[in-house]
Formats: C-alpha cells, sequence, structure tokens
C-alpha cells in the first residue's frame, strides 16, 4: 500500500464530511416533517461498479444503512443491460420500488451519478420519506393490503431531472397520485439539493487531494473496515446461537409470523441463518432482501457503534436462507410494515441471539415497533380534511450496565416525537394523558425502559382510525433470566364502549365520532439478568415513583415493602428471594 | 448619583478552573489583571481573590459585571434545589419522557435523569386547549392541596406547567396567586413565564431549569454581594446572562435560567466587540480550552443567538443564548489507534486531571498537547509547575510506543499526524457549525482564544479557506472582558404561528411596540451609563408545511405583508438556493431584543503600552526548531507584550505569553493592531 494511514484518515473523514453537509441540507430545506424533523432520510456516497458504500452520513436514519448500497447495485445493473435509461451529468433518478433494493414505497430515493473527467467516479444517492406515495391510506401504512398496488404508486428508476432540469411531465404524474402535493415540490428541490451540495463538497475533495489517491483511499477504507469488524468479530466465542421473534400477525390472517435465526461464527465471519422462518405472508408484514439485510447490519452496528460504516463493515456478515420466507418478500407482496416493523424484529432476534455470546454489549430487546397510528378524517371547524399520525416509542432492554431507557425511538430510527400541543394545533383532538406506561418495563437485575400511555379523543367532525404497530402479543424479550416487557396494547372507544383490535396491534378504518377516544400504551424493554437479583433498593424507588406496585415488586422482583413511602423489609424479601430457589 | 461610567469597572468570569479579572479605569485607560483559582463551593472566595490580587480598591469601584457558571454546574452535577411541579392532569411524565429518543444513532442504550423526580410532580384538574379556550376549570382546592404536599415534601422551588400556557396562562396566573401567600419565598417559576411558546416538553424544563438553580443563585448572589459590601463595594453588581447581556443581581435570580451559559456568551462578546473596534465585524470564534472547544458565529458585530439550546441529552433551555456549539476536542484530546489502523484522536480526553503526560500529574495517555510539545510547538519550559518533571524524551517515547510503531511512524511523524487528525476534525465541526447556521466560514475571520486556540487557529484557518486569524491581546481572560464589555439586554418572543397573507401589520407593530416598551423599561432600571438604545426585530418564518424556523430580520416593526415575503424568500435563497414561488409564507414567532448599548471602552492598555519595546529583536526571547509540514524550522520565539505596537511578523515564529502560545506558520504573516491584537493573514495553501 502506497497510501499513509494519516492521508486516509483526512481522506475518510473529508467523504464523512461530504455525506453529513448532505443529511443537514436535506433536513433543513425539506417540507415534510418526516424528514425535516424526524431525520427519516440518509445520504451517502455509493461505488461506480457495483454500488458498494463508501461513505453515509452520521445523522441517516440506521434502517437505510443498508438499503442504499442495494438501491444503487441495481440501479447500476438495470442501466448496463438497458432497463433503465443512460445516465448523463446532472441527471437524478427518482426510485421507490422496495423490490429494486427498497423499504416501503414511502422511502422515495434520488441518484446522481458523480462525474470525474468524463466518466463516473461515484454515485451521490440520498432517500427521503414522503409523507404520502398514494395507495389506499393516507400515508401508506395499510394494515390489510394484499398486494403493493394498494400501498401507493411504484416508481421504476427514471430521471426525474435531465442534465439538471426537473422532468415537469414525469412529475406531474408523480402529482397526480399523491396526497397534499402542493409542497411535494419542496421536497423535491430539498432532496435534490442534497446531492448538489455533495456534488460539490466531493469535488473539492477530489480536486485537493487527486482523483487516484482518493479512489486508491476508498478501497483500501473499505478493506480497513472489513477488518475492523473481524476484529470485534473475534470477540465472540465460538458457536451458533440461536434465537426467535415473533410479529403479531400480518395484519390480514391472524397468526404469528416467526424470524427463526442461527447466528454462526465461522471463523472471523458471522453467518445470520434465517432458514425456517415464515413464508411470505398475505398482509403488509413482509420485509424485501435489501431491507432484511439492513436490519441485520444495523442490528450489528448498535452492538459495535465504533465499525466505521462502509461496505467492506457488512462483507463479514453473510445473510441466507431468506429465500422462500417473508424476509425476502417477491412482487406483488404488500411490504408497508417492512421497514417500520419486521426490520426492527429482525434486530431483536440478532441481540437474542447474541446477548449470550456479548453480555457486556448486547441489551435485552428494546420496544421495536413504530406505533403508527394514523387518524385521517374532515374538521368542519377548518373546512379541510386531515391526517395525523402519531408514531411512538417505548422502552428500551435493560443491559449489563443499566436500566433500559423509557419513551426511546425506534430501534431503526433516530426521530423526535412531535408535542402534544402541536398535534393539538394542527388538528381537531384533544390529549387526555401522555405518561408513562407503569408496570411494563420488563422485570430484571436491570429492568427494562416503560413505554408510553396516552388517549386522544376527537373533539368534532369525523374520521377513521388506524394502526400498524406490533409486539401486542408477546413482548420484547427478556434475557439472561430477565423478564419481557409489557405488550403494546390499543383501546378504542366508539359511544364508550371499548374496542380491541382482533389483530391487537393492527387495524384499519375504525370510525370515530366526536368524544371518541383512542388509548395506546407502548411496550416496555426487556429485563436484563435475573429479576431477584436486582438491589432492592431500586426495586423500593421504583415503587416509591409508582412505576410498579407493591405487588409487582414482590411477584416479580421478590421484594416485600411496608408502609408508605415504602420501605424494604429486609426478612421478608430474604425469605421472598430464597423460597423461588 | 454618580455617572457610573466615570468610575472604574471590573468584569469576573468564573470558570471551572480559574477565575478571571480585568479591571479597567476609563479615565486613565489603566487595566489590570488577574488569575486565580476558582473556588467551586463558593465562587465568591475566588472573586474576592481576585479582586486582591488585582489590587481593586473595592470603594472606588463604580460596576462589577460578573459572569458565573454556579447555574451550569448545578445542572450538570444535578446539584439542584429540591423543586416540585404542579401540572395539568394526566401529563405529569411530560418531564421524563421526553421527545422519544436516544443519545446516539446507534447502541441501543442511554440513562436520563429528569431534574424533578416523579413523586414531586403532582397532577391538577384543569385544561387549556391549543387556542387558549378552557376546557377544564382550574380545580383551586387541587393546587392549594398540591403545593401543601410538596411543601411537606421539602420542596424550597416550585414550578406551575399547564398546557398551553403560552396561549393563555390564565390558569398558572391564578395557580399562582392562590399559592404566593402559603409558598414561603419567591421561588415560584410559571412555566410561561421565560418562553411564551408551544411545545411543553421544552418549556416544562426550561421552568424546571430555572426553579431548581434560582435559589441556589439566589444564595450566591447575596453572599457575593454582602462579600463585596463588607469589602467597602457600593457601587453596581450586575450578572452576564446567557444571551451576552448583562441583568442587575437583584433580579438575576428571577429569571435563573438565562445565566445558563453565561461564561461562553461573555466569551463571545468580547469577540464581538475586539472585533468591532478592528474592522473585522464577522468572526468565527475558536476557544479551545483542555477538553472541549467552543465555537460561535458572529455577523456584523453581532453574535448569533439561539433559543434551542441543548446543554446535555434531553436537557433543553429554550431562552435566547449566544448560540455557543462546543466540539468535542481539546488539547487533552487522547490520541490512539482503532484496530482498523486508523489514527484517532478523541472525543475523550485526559482532562485537567491527570491532564496530557507533559503536565506531570500522571497521565500516560498521548494527547494534543504532547504532540505540540514534540513538534517544538510549546515550550518544555512551560509546564516546569508539574508534580513530577516529565523530560520531553518521555513524551517522545510515548509517542513512539502507543502511536508510532502501529503507524510505522517516528515519535516526531506520529505528533504531526496527531495535529493534522485533530485539526481536520476541528476545522470539519467549524464548518458544520457555520453552514448549519447558513454561513460559508471563507468569509469570516477566526477569532482565537482560550489556552489552546492561538496555536491552532492559523492551520484550522488554512484548512477552511480562511484569510485571516484574530488573536486578542488576552486570549486567556476573554470572558471577562467579554463582562466589562457587554451591553444590556432583554430578548421577548411571542408566538403568532399565521400564514402571512392572514397577518395583521397593525398587530404586529403592536407586538414589537410592547416588547420594545418592556425592554426600555426593564433597562431603565440599570444604573449603568448607556450611549444608546437598539431595538432589533425579526421574524421567525417557514413555507406552510415546513417544521424548521428561519430568522428573518426585519428593517423596523412597521412593515407590510409585501415587504416580509420579499424579506423571507431572500433569506430563504441565500441559506438553501431553491426558490419555491407557488407556496406560501408563515408566521411563526415575533421576537424583539432591546440593546443598552454601553458607552464605548478604550482596551488598547490590555496590554501595558510601558512594556511593548521599540524593536522586533529586542522582543525576541530564544530560537527553537518547530516542526511544520514534514520539516523543522528554526523559528524566533517572541514575548507578546515586549512586541512592538504593531510589529510586524513573518512565520515561522512562535509568540509567547503569560496564558497562550500563538502559532505564526511558515507563509503566514502577522501584524499587531492599534488595539493589541494580532492579525495574522493566511498564506498561500501548504
Amino acid at each position: 500500500m502506497s497510501l499513509d494511514p494519516i492521508t486516509l484518515t483526512v481522506i475518510q473523514a473529508g467523504l464523512q464530511q461530504v455525506c453529513d453537509e448532505m443529511d443537514l441540507t436535506f433536513s433543513r430545506a425539506a417540507f415534510s416533517p418526516v424528514i425535516a424533523e424526524a431525520n427519516d432520510r440518509s445520504d451517502g456516497i455509493y461505488a461506480a461498479d457495483d454500488g458498494a458504500l463508501i461513505a453515509q452520513g452520521a445523522g441517516g436514519l440506521p434502517v437505510f444503512v443498508g438499503t442504499m448500497q442495494e438501491s444503487t447495485r441495481i440501479l447500476i445493473g438495470m442501466i448496463a443491460d438497458g432497463r433503465a435509461a443512460p445516465p448523463q451529468p446532472g441527471d437524478i433518478y427518482i426510485v421507490n420500488d422496495p423490490y429494486l433494493g427498497g423499504t416501503h414505497l414511502m422511502d422515495v430515493r434520488f441518484a446522481r451519478p458523480f462525474y470525474r473527467g468524463g466518466r463516473i467516479f461515484c454515485w451521490l444517492s440520498n432517500t427521503g420519506h414522503w409523507p404520502d406515495t398514494g395507495g389506499a391510506v393516507p400515508g401508506g401504512f395499510s394494515a390489510s393490503a394484499t398486494a403493493v398496488e394498494q400501498e401507493g404508486l411504484r416508481l421504476p428508476p427514471v430521471r426525474l431531472f435531465k442534465e439538471g432540469v426537473l422532468d415537469e411531465e414525469i412529475f406531474a404524474i408523480i402529482r397526480s397520485n399523491i396526497r397534499v402535493a402542493d409542497q411535494r415540490i419542496g421536497d423535491v428541490k430539498a432532496q435534490a439539493a442534497a446531492l448538489l451540495v455533495g456534488e460539490e463538497r466531493l469535488g473539492a475533495l477530489m480536486d485537493r487531494y487527486g482523483d487516484a489517491t482518493v479512489a486508491e483511499a476508498i478501497a483500501e477504507l473499505r478493506r480497513r473496515a472489513a477488518m475492523q469488524m473481524r476484529a470485534f468479530i473475534a470477540t465472540i466465542p465460538d458457536g451458533r446461537y440461536p434465537a426467535s421473534a415473533w410479529i403479531d400477525s400480518d395484519g390480514v390472517v391472524d397468526a404469528p409470523l416467526e424470524i427463526r435465526l442461527a447466528v454462526t461464527r465461522e471463523g472471523e465471519d458471522l453467518r445470520f441463518d434465517f432458514s425456517g422462518s415464515s413464508p411470505p405472508c398475505a398482509g403488509p408484514m413482509n420485509s424485501v432482501r435489501a431491507t432484511t439485510l439492513s436490519a441485520v447490519y444495523l442490528a450489528m452496528r448498535h452492538i459495535f457503534p465504533e465499525v466505521a460504516m462502509s461496505a467492506g463493515a457488512f462483507e463479514p456478515l453473510h445473510v441466507t436462507g431468506i429465500e422462500g420466507t417473508f424476509l425476502d418478500a417477491q412482487y406483488p407482496r404488500p411490504v408497508s410494515g417492512c421497514a417500520a416493523e419486521v426490520s426492527q424484529r429482525i434486530a431483536e432476534a440478532v441481540f437474542v441471539a447474541l446477548v449470550a455470546a456479548l453480555p457486556e454489549r448486547v441489551t435485552a430487546a428494546p420496544a421495536g415497533t413504530s406505533g403508527n397510528f394514523a387518524l385521517g378524517g374532515t374538521d368542519p371547524a377548518r373546512g379541510r380534511d386531515f391526517v395525523m399520525y402519531q408514531i411512538s416509542g417505548g422502552g428500551y432492554g435493560g443491559n449489563a450496565g443499566h436500566d433500559g431507557l423509557s419513551n426511546g425511538c425506534s430501534t431503526i430510527g433516530i426521530s423526535k416525537a412531535p408535542p402534544v400541543e402541536i398535534m393539538e394545533q394542527a388538528f381537531p383532538v384533544l390529549y387526555h394523558h401522555y405518561a408513562l406506561h407503569e408496570g411494563s418495563g420488563g422485570a430484571g437485575c436491570q429492568r427494562g425502559g416503560f413505554g408510553l400511555d396516552y388517549e386522544v379523543e376527537l373533539r368534532r367532525g369525523s374520521a377513521r382510525a388506524s394502526f400498524v404497530m406490533d409486539h401486542g402479543r408477546f413482548g420484547p424479550q427478556g434475557v439472561l433470566g430477565g423478564g419481557d416487557g409489557g405488550v403494546n396494547r390499543v383501546t378504542v372507544w366508539q359511544s364508550g364502549v371499548p374496542h380491541r383490535p382482533a389483530h391487537l396491534s393492527k387495524e384499519q378504518d375504525i370510525p370515530l365520532a366526536p368524544g371518541d377516544r383512542v388509548r395506546v400504551q407502548t411496550p416496555g424493554g426487556g429485563g436484563y439478568g435475573d429479576p431477584f437479583r436486582r438491589d432492592p433498593e431500586a426495586v423500593r424507588e421504583d415503587v416509591a415513583l409508582e412505576r410498579y406496585t407493591a405487588e409487582q415488586a414482590r411477584d416479580l422482583f421478590g421484594v416485600a415493602l411496608t408502609g408508605s413511602p415504602p420501605q424494604v423489609d429486609v426478612a421478608a424479601t430474604r425469605t421472598l428471594r430464597a423460597a423461588r430457589s | 448619583m454618580a455617572d457610573p461610567a466615570a468610575g472604574a469597572v471590573v468584569g469576573v468570569d468564573v470558570g471551572g478552573t480559574f477565575t478571571d479579572l480585568v479591571a479597567l479605569d476609563p479615565a486613565s485607560g489603566r487595566v489590570r489583571l488577574a488569575k486565580v483559582p476558582s473556588t467551586p463551593d463558593n465562587q465568591a472566595f475566588g472573586v474576592m481573590n481576585a479582586l486582591a490580587a488585582a489590587g481593586c480598591d473595592l470603594a472606588a469601584l463604580d460596576l462589577i459585571v460578573h459572569g458565573t457558571t454556579t447555574t451550569t454546574n448545578a445542572v450538570l452535577e444535578r446539584k439542584l434545589a429540591r423543586t416540585g411541579l404542579i401540572t395539568t392532569a394526566g401529563f405529569r411524565d411530560i418531564l421524563e419522557l421526553g421527545r422519544r429518543t436516544r443519545p446516539q444513532p446507534y447502541g441501543m442504550t442511554g440513562t436520563f435523569r429528569p431534574l424533578i423526580p416523579r413523586n414531586l410532580r403532582l397532577e391538577v384538574s384543569e385544561r387549556m386547549d391549543a387556542s387558549g379556550a378552557v376546557v377544564t376549570p382550574l380545580d383551586e382546592d387541587a393546587v392549594h392541596a398540591a403545593a401543601k404536599r410538596l411543601l411537606a415534601a421539602g420542596c424550597e422551588s416550585l414550578v406551575i406547567h399547564f398546557l398551553h400556557a403560552y396561549a393563555n396562562p390564565a390558569h398558572e396566573l391564578r395557580a399562582a396567586e392562590i399559592l404566593r401567600p402559603i409558598w414561603p419565598n419567591d421561588h415560584i417559576t410559571l412555566g410561561h413565564a421565560l418562553l411564551s411558546e408551544s411545545r411543553e416538553f421544552e418549556r416544562g424544563v426550561t421552568a424546571a431549569v430555572n426553579a431548581a438553580v434560582q435559589p441556589l443563585l439566589d444564595r450566591y448572589i447575596r453572599r457575593l454581594a454582602e462579600e463585596l459590601e463588607r469589602g467597602g463595594h457600593r457601587g453596581e453588581l450586575l450578572i452576564m446572562n446567557g444571551n451576552g447581556g448583562m441583568v442587575s443581581a437583584a433580579r438575576v435570580a428571577r429569571e435563573a435560567a438565562k445565566t445558563v451559559m453565561s461564561g461562553p456568551a461573555s466569551g463571545v462578546m468580547a469577540a464581538a466587540f475586539t472585533g468591532r473596534r478592528s474592522g473585522l465585524e464577522n468572526l468565527i470564534t475558536y476557544d479551545m480550552g483542555g477538553t472541549s472547544t467552543d465555537v460561535a458565529l458572529i455577523r456584523g458585530a453581532e453574535p448569533s443567538v439561539s433559543s434551542e439550546i441543548e446543554i446535555e441529552y434531553a436537557m433543553p433551555i429554550h431562552v435566547p443564548m449566544v448560540d455557543v456549539r462546543t466540539i468535542g476536542a481539546g488539547g487533552g484530546s487522547i490520541a490512539r489507534v482503532s484496530p482498523a489502523g486508523l489514527l484517532e484522536v478523541g472525543p475523550d480526553s485526559a482532562g485537567a486531571d491527570p491532564g496530557p503526560i507533559c503536565y506531570g500529574r500522571g497521565g500516560t495517555a498521548p494527547t494534543i498537547s504532547d504532540a505540540n510539545l514534540i513538534l517544538g510547538r510549546l515550550d518544555p519550559a512551560g509546564f516546569a509547575a508539574g508534580a513530577a518533571q516529565v523530560s520531553a524524551d518521555h513524551v517522545r517515547k510515548v509517542f513512539e510506543q502507543v502511536l508510532g510503531a502501529p503507524l510505522g511512524l517516528d515519535a516526531t511523524q506520529a505528533a504531526a499526524a496527531v495535529i493534522r487528525v485533530a485539526n481536520l476534525k476541528m476545522a470539519g465541526a467549524i464548518r458544520m457549525v457555520s453552514i448549519s447556521l447558513g454561513a460559508d466560514p471563507r468569509d469570516f475571520a477566526l477569532f482565537a482564544f482560550g489556552g489552546a486556540g492561538p496555536l491552532h487557529a492559523a492551520a484550522l484557518a488554512r484548512e477552511l479557506g480562511i484569510p485571516r486569524v484574530l488573536v486578542p491581546a488576552r486570549p486567556g481572560i476573554t470572558n471577562a472582558i467579554g463582562c466589562v464589555v457587554a451591553d444590556l439586554r432583554h430578548d421577548f418572543v411571542q408566538t403568532l404561528n399565521t400564514p402571512l397573507d392572514r397577518l395583521d401589520p397593525a398587530l404586529l407593530t403592536e407586538v414589537f411596540a410592547a416588547q420594545s416598551a418592556e425592554g426600555a423599561r426593564l433597562i431603565g432600571k440599570e444604573r449603568v451609563g448607556l450611549r444608546a438604545l437598539r431595538h432589533i426585530h425579526s421574524l421567525d418564518m417557514q413555507f406552510v408545511g415546513q417544521t424548521h424556523l428561519l430568522r428573518v430580520p426585519l428593517p423596523g416593526p412597521e412593515i407590510g405583508r409585501d415587504a416580509i415575503q420579499a424579506l423571507f424568500e431572500e433569506v430563504y435563497f441565500r441559506r438553501f438556493r431553491v426558490t419555491l414561488p407557488d407556496i406560501r409564507a408563515h408566521v411563526v414567532n415575533a421576537s424583539s431584543s432591546v440593546i443598552g448599548l454601553r458607552d464605548a471602552l478604550d482596551f488598547s492598555a490590555l496590554i501595558d503600552p510601558a512594556g511593548r519595546k521599540a524593536t522586533l529583536a529586542e522582543a525576541q526571547i530564544g530560537m527553537r526548531p518547530v516542526h511544520f509540514a514534514g520539516t523543522w524550522h528554526d523559528s524566533p520565539v517572541y514575548w507578546r507584550d515586549h512586541l512592538p505596537l504593531e510589529a510586524r511578523l513573518s512565520g515561522p515564529a512562535v509568540v509567547r505569553q503569560m496564558d497562550t502560545t500563538v502559532l505564526i506558520e511558515p507563509d503566514d504573516r502577522a501584524r499587531g493592531d492599534a488595539q493589541g491584537n494580532l492579525i495574522i493573514e493566511i498564506g498561500a495553501a501548504t
């Protein structure tokens, strides 16, 4: 190798900076709050020949960590065999087809070839979650879709910008097929502006260090990322680590779906074998190949966050056995749940499998659902239709060092929740509470974090409520003797009569009248380690703070409390804890 | 009342390690300085020590302006007054649930401790809706009962925080009215009082911070005032706020949350002042210390102010503060080789204790400061104060073993690599800060201060394409100088939340007039010499459907909708290079800042004119080899205080002074200006 390690570091930082600036530009200029506030987007640089990840913005949504290189790889292949038009400088392709390296239809990818000396040196690409791409329900999360056509408009890779100019005809087709279309031009311009910033900054980097040096550095960084991942894999004891995780149901057929995983260390590589997982399902809880791979990658990155984000980091990770399962769904299977739900359950399976091997690094299962509640209706006071989304977090898993965090964002996300006050300004609703989901943290030596418990009332007009959530049947798994986190619970009051969805966490188009209410209690995180070994003082504090009841302290943790404020009854606690063993 | 500007003025800033003081006698222009150890348990002792060290006659001082870290430390260390919360039924957990986040994108762990524990957060029946209409009337008996319970639980301070109080504060006001007679002190904070904006978590945390530090700040300021009075002080005592303005000691505790970040803010105020006097009104301030680096932006001599500062994970304080961003790199940042065989610097730091190896306090990990030592940029003699003397050879040996061996470099090459990587990281972070504020760093000068800032500034400027660096006369006491030059300032925000085409211009003018009048009233109460009052008005705007806000400065309080539209489009285009002619504009907030501009002060004597030599040669105290860009250069070393007033230097050169070292690289040229600053012009890229 002729490159010195310092130049390598310098170019690595430079590439990272290019991506971070693209992320920042995209979020700040975007209209969709999903992008602007929730950062449901990602920007990166991909290899010209195979789309391999060169660098990706540090603030990108984790679920996109592996999908964008798949998407770019497939685009390059389609250009090569004539299925996509050949590129010119200044072109930007748009594509949202889930089966072409995507997630769900709402995640719209832009890709721009980056030219150097008349040839494509690499691709700049980004993904942004559009608030709507048409389909049966506003927002695209239909709990009961049975084919992708019901989920929205599907775009193959076409050049939305040709030599820098927006193709108004293609955009007109898109506009006619999506809801709240008037603001989308703002998002399109923001998404394109981010790529332009990337082009300028990457060009400056290459002018400074020379094309050959940058190319050499990219290749070397990829080798080194693989080396770094292998160094971490080497800390996993030899063995086969099995785990299973379950989806409540697919929204159409009320039966659980199993993710069956065995992780095996093979030298310095890891094999993730999903053989035996459930077959493709009728409803939208299918995953596509790119999302399944990405879910494994992001789970490993949660475990080893130190590893540089580059295609090299994924090279030692081999995913097998997904063919014929719901983790590799083919057209026209519906897929709206893949990024928001299935990917999180895949990550759960990875965590549960590897916690025995890496007890210091891996946590018990986190809440693992995006908690998607959509309310669409008419507001007579404003004389217009509205669509409200409440995406909620839940508890994180206990871990070797600490209890789980309460109300964290999803495993695959990094977004902030909207404030209650903003929701009430924008929509005809009134929240009755927004509180800790008491008792939901899975019992453990380090307990899980607590979920969220909210209740919201429709004040006027009429509306329909839809839910695409999960962990309603099975709580997030506890590990190493810890208990599962509390399950997700949805209750809808229509004229004062409570209704619970047949699929527990999924249902579509429940009609609401003024005064009707929706209550959602999101999952707590799984517990870590034997709850009977939890410090009784920590249990007492949780009861004093009304997170658990005294009965739960006794039954789940073997701690006897007396009085108010509660005190630990040391003798009775000793008896309780001795009696179990 | 005597003209306050006529007597001596003192600025005193309490930092984590040192308490810095500058005393200026405007009549004679004489300046006195002091730097003494801080006294964390009671910062007042450090302040008194500094006054004594500078030989200040307390009776002769008209004005003392004080920057304090009392409140910042209290929040970060959670050493807070016992505080209770009374809030809307159903919403007591808002302060604990936050906005559904985790501390880092990767790694499913994290901890968070709310400022007020759950058992001290009590609910009462009441509810407003988003329009400010009453949905549920206030249960006054419940308010009374809740306060009794909180008092019984030992609470000293109280927050009353109701949903939508920004739209209608009636219930908060009524609850306060009920409780004032029974609450034993003044420490009641109303949620809408500091921040009348929607977003219940941010408003609630801001109020909780205020309440939880108020009794501490109140006690501290009283103690300090007593000490000063006992020493004979009869003049005014003002306290720096995080917005870069100051308020009277008597009133500061009422809005205690505003004093968080007062230290960094005063440094930026000093930079704005210094830049204005030197004709450099666009500055990026760069304050590099032992563990971290603070960066801020100044445009047209006005520091950027933000109301969205988060001082740590999930701890937003939404009052206007000088927008100082912290980068996790300082002189103590540790260098290592990663498992991938790449050199990494930071983010962990050896801190001040044990500190870098060269401090001789037991540090064993190679740091940025150690690299500077190896490269001849720092003087080995400068570290003689260490408990155990550490030789430069020893530092070199560590670099060779820990970094050099795995990278195939010798000690010098390894040290140069550490500096290069560290500078690159800092430059990248500075670039992100400036572009996130819509600025191109090349349009700015770099204002370098802090212990390590002037050592790295020229290299960073070169990396960023910044044409010049300003090193002030006294980089190590910049914050204290900021106290002396700061203006009086009050900020106001009113949420309007209306599409621009429905905005009533008359109403807007009224809002601005009310904000101006209240600011003028508050400033009128201070006994400080002012040359003018300035009113700044702006709108926070967005396109309908967006969530991010863009601040649009207005030329005056009376302005029509078309003019606002044009200004907004201009600001938007400048930031994003995007025009959106078909989308309507939306006005979220109307803000005013009222600034009492202080009498101009003359700081040309910060470096004693009598100590300056006539020629450069006389100011030279030595010569030593310094490593730049791969080779050693014999470089002259100058003593800053001896430099002729308008000296001209060519790099390579080292300028030492009491509290820092300035590095002038080969191809760079430096000149002293009449204000005592050094201006380094960056030469061609190396």
